[in-house]
């Protein structure tokens, strides 16, 4: 340092800061001409990715937005969505109609879900993220399965038997959405040199990334942000900072449904009870991989982490394939590197929290050293 | 305006009490609009106290509120809030900074009062989905910050900033506040280089000619003398002196904030015991060029030898570095340096490492360092002993298997309760139902089972009463006499550490300011505590 930042000082520090992207950029350099697909092939499939996960990623925003780390418990909305569908697919409503009657049912659900989250997450302050994460398998493996498998029949009437189970109550394990299957992402579709472009669904991610441009210059939006950076500060200055808490995973989880519902009508199908088990997992990775940390994150991160961890998830099987002669290697290498990067990410987060720290105290040594020179 | 014949504020009769322990007795002062009063006293002399009632923090409250009337325009007001507080016209900049490090100084001079713009959206879902008003934001920042008189970059984030300039951007908060009749400064300068502090000044005497009055908390005496027209010296929960400023000195102040200079010939009995040890006793504990960076308490450039067999006692100011001392060397906060003990160096960073060489450190954070606080009091006495020394355990299997000797737990935890008078129903009650000098008790008797070779003694007296004052400072006392164990007292009372100590060690600025004998006059002392202050 020293005044004497060269051009490689600043590179290796742009290098430190965007280590895990870079890390990414190399395993799909490296893993693209081994898997054999065709560049237009990777387009098609990484836009077709993008109009499914961006919204379900976007809703992550808010909580690191507040201070609350990357909220695991999107879940609960991904579920709250669940169930709007299986309502509206009883219903028979289908098409576009169906997916924004089944975003209208979801929002209560998933509003409900959320406050209920944030009550708790604010009971347990600077543990967001693990009590995030076992809130997913209570209310996931818990409430869920009681609702879907038990009471959906007998109590929330169910009359088509196509989705309920032969013994007359409970959800069959798959529930078809093909009556709506990439109804977003048909209309509007254009098609440039092979890739089919989902103008629609990019429409609908480019409204949501302008409302959180736009939240961030609200008052809401700046409380946030205060209340992120240091609780006892906000509340001194009299905002509320658990309202503001409960509300930015309200939001986050709200927006989750939303994004479930489009991710699911784009599947085509919906694996009732395993549909929502890993897509907090998958967003949160995909989040990472796209340069954000526990703290910060914009929505570039978004961008670049969907692109990143998808063509990884594309090429990763085939290319493992033709490395080991076995496709399952690629299979566990995907899953191993989603779980291993949201634990390399929090690693890095403290480590950065602790490097930080020892920083103040080279700075102190250093002044000594100055002092006694004199 | 305020009416000329009422003034701005009047303090009247202001008791308050702890649980019994007096720590404020009938203030009275009266302040007009304008007036910039210095308020100055040692630690502990109750100057915060006066600020929290007067701010209406909650604490006080909590603790069974005040006795007296403030008068603030010519009526009774009682604050139940410092949200209150502040909707009457008082502001306050607190020591500890009180802002949002990635917002710029605009965001946070018009933090949760920022101007906003109506939308379409916030018709719909309530007025917090307003937008913010950027360009009135910078309009009313830029108007704070010009009449503080000091320029600051409003578009700067916080994080990059100077101490200095952080401090006066909480200035310019509360100067933004268009009801502020009062503000009080709860010493601003400490953080700041000598040409902020002077920026400081002269935007205090700016406030002053709008009509604002200041109540100016410093250790800087000059300072005081400099701004002030009016000197108010507090000392053990009263006012010593009200005095106006064109007619003091630093000298008087100081006299006056120490005030036992009648006690000072007085001196501590052990003073013969002391000068016979002095000079052949040799060095046991030596620190050299000791930095430790512990948030506000920052040691800067300490060497310091402490020789066996005394008591040692370091004392300043709050946050001037004597608890960083004690915490860098054993290890609890990030330190640099050399610290040799009997002749071998002894690595920072490491607490264990610390007490393997027998020295053992009794914290200021009883709550959080010292006890297990769902644990028994056995437990608590025993547990460093047995983790560190293997001590209290009985060996099987050739020492595969180590059990807890519960019946000596018993023993040694019984001993310490009869030897240190500990008010419990039983060893086996929990740390956490006892009483604050019980607990401090509890944490010198689990340092004495370690049977160290020296000891540190962070407060040892700190928020405990009289007679278990006494009580303890007796038992650090005989554990040095009669185990010829070298102790270094840290304590932010003087007079205290002349009782107690053969030498003081006064701590400003993060360097030792001077080694005196305890027999020094309390004067002295108060002239070295001031001496560095930054």
């Amino acid at each position: 340092m020293n005044g004497k930042k060269t051009l490689g000082g600043k590179a290796l520090e742009l290098g430190k800061q965007y280590s895990v992207p870079i890390m990414f950029i190399l395993i799909c350099a490296v893993c693209i001409p081994l898997s054999g697909f065709s560049l237009s092939y990777l387009a098609n499939e990484i836009v077709a990715r993008m109009g499914r996960n961006c919204f379900l990623i976007l809703c992550l925003l808010f909580p690191i937005m507040a201070g609350m780390g990357l909220n695991f418990a999107m879940t609960l909305g991904a579920m709250g969505g669940e169930i709007a569908l299986i309502l509206v697919a009883d219903m028979q409503i289908w098409g576009i109609p169906g997916v924004v009657l089944a975003m209208i049912i979801s929002i209560p659900i998933s509003a409900l879900l959320g406050w209920l989250c944030g009550s708790i997450l604010n009971r347990a302050r600077g543990r967001e993220m693990i009590t995030g994460y076992i809130l997913n398998f209570f209310v996931g493996q818990g409430l869920y399965l009681m609702v879907v498998l038990y009471m959906m029949g007998p109590i929330i009437p169910i009359r088509h038997a196509s989705i309920k189970l032969p013994r007359g109550y409970g959800i069959r394990n798959t529930v078809s959405l093909l009556n709506m299957r990439q109804c977003l992402d048909n209309l509007l579709a254009i098609n440039i040199g092979g890739v089919k472009i989902p103008v629609l669904s990019f429409l609908i991610i480019a409204v949501l990334c302008l409302f959180i441009m736009w939240f961030r210059r609200t008052k809401l939006g700046q409380d946030m942000r205060a209340v992120g950076q240091d609780m006892q500060v906000a509340r001194d200055a009299g905002i509320k900072v658990e309202q503001t808490r409960i509300i930015s995973i309200v939001m986050s989880t709200v927006f989750a449904g939303f994004g479930m519902i489009i991710y699911l009508q784009n599947i085509g199908n919906m694996p009732t009870y395993t549909a929502h088990s890993q897509i907090g997992m998958f967003c949160i990775a995909a989040l990472l991989v796209g340069g954000a940390s526990v703290d910060k994150a914009s929505i570039g991160n978004v961008f670049l982490g969907v692109i990143l961890f998808h063509t990884m998830f594309i090429v990763a099987p085939s290319a493992g394939a033709v490395i080991t002669g076995d496709s399952m290697v690629g299979e566990y290498f995907r899953v191993f590197v989603s779980y291993g990067v949201i634990t390399l990410a929090l690693v890095m987060y403290e480590m950065k929290k602790r490097s930080m720290k020892s920083l103040a105290g080279q700075q102190l040594a250093l002044a000594q050293k100055e002092e006694e020179q004199q | 305006m305020i009416n000329n014949t009422t003034p701005l504020l009047q303090m009247q009769n202001i008791k308050k009490d702890f649980f019994g322990n007096q720590v404020l007795t009938d203030i009275n002062f009266t302040l007009e609009a304008g007036d910039v009063l210095g308020l100055c006293g040692e630690n502990g002399a109750g100057k915060s106290t006066l600020m929290k009632i007067l701010f209406g923090m909650d604490v006080i409250r909590e603790t069974g509120g005040y006795g007296g009337d403030i008068l603030l325009g010519g009526e009774k007001v009682q604050f139940a809030t410092p949200f209150d507080a502040l909707a009457a016209g008082i502001g306050m900049v607190h020591q500890e900074f009180s802002l949002i490090p990635g917002f710029t100084a605009t965001e946070n001079i018009l933090l949760n009062r920022e101007p906003k713009k109506k939308n379409v959206i916030s018709e719909v879902f309530g007025e917090r989905l307003n937008t913010l008003n950027y360009k009135e934001m910078d309009a009313r920042s830029a108007q704070a910050i010009e009449k503080m008189g000091v320029k600051i970059d409003a578009d700067m984030r916080i994080s990059e900033m100077p101490v200095g300039h952080k401090q006066f951007t909480e200035i310019a908060r509360e100067l933004s506040k268009e009801q502020l009749k009062l503000l009080i400064l709860d010493e601003p300068t400490a953080v700041l280089t000598e040409k902020e502090a002077e920026a400081l000044l002269d935007s205090i005497r700016a406030m002053s000619a709008r009509g604002i009055a200041v109540i100016f908390i410093t250790h800087r005496l000059n300072e005081i003398l400099a701004v002030c027209n009016k000197v108010i010296v507090m000392r053990d929960g009263s006012v010593v002196r009200d005095v106006p400023a064109a007619e003091t000195s630093v000298k008087d102040i100081t006299k006056w904030m120490v005030g036992r200079s009648v006690r000072a010939d007085k001196a501590p009995a052990q003073e013969a015991a002391a000068a016979a040890r002095d000079e052949n006793a040799k060095t046991i504990l030596s620190i050299r060029n000791l930095w430790v960076d512990m948030p506000g308490e920052t040691v800067r450039n300490v060497s310091l030898d402490v020789r066996e067999g005394e008591i040692l006692g370091i004392g300043g100011l709050a946050g001037q570095g004597k608890l960083g001392i004690p915490n860098g060397v054993m290890g609890l906060y990030e330190a640099g340096g050399t610290v040799e003990f009997e002749g071998r160096e002894i690595p920072l960073n490491s607490p264990r490492q610390c007490l393997d060489a027998s020295l053992a450190f009794v914290s200021e954070d009883r709550r959080g360092v010292g006890l297990l606080l769902d644990e028994s009091l056995e437990w608590n006495v025993a547990f460093s002993a047995m983790q560190i020394q293997n001590k209290f355990l009985k060996n099987y299997l050739g020492g595969l298997v180590k059990w807890r000797d519960e019946k000596a737990i018993r023993a040694v935890t019984q001993k310490y309760i009869d030897e240190l008078a500990i008010k419990c129903t039983s060893s086996r009650q929990k740390a956490k139902e006892l009483s604050g000098g019980n607990q401090q008790k509890i944490c010198l008797a689990k340092a004495f089972a370690l049977e160290p070779k020296f000891l540190f003694v962070s407060e040892p007296t700190r928020g405990i009463d009289v007679g278990a004052k006494a009580l303890v400072l007796d038992a650090l006392k005989k554990f040095n006499r009669e185990s010829g164990v070298t102790v270094v007292m840290i304590s932010s009372e003087l007079e205290e550490l002349r009782q107690t100590c053969d030498r003081i060690a006064i701590v400003s600025g993060g360097r030792i300011a001077g080694i005196l004998p305890a027999s020094e006059s309390s004067e002295e002392f108060g002239l070295l505590m001031i001496s560095q202050v930054k």
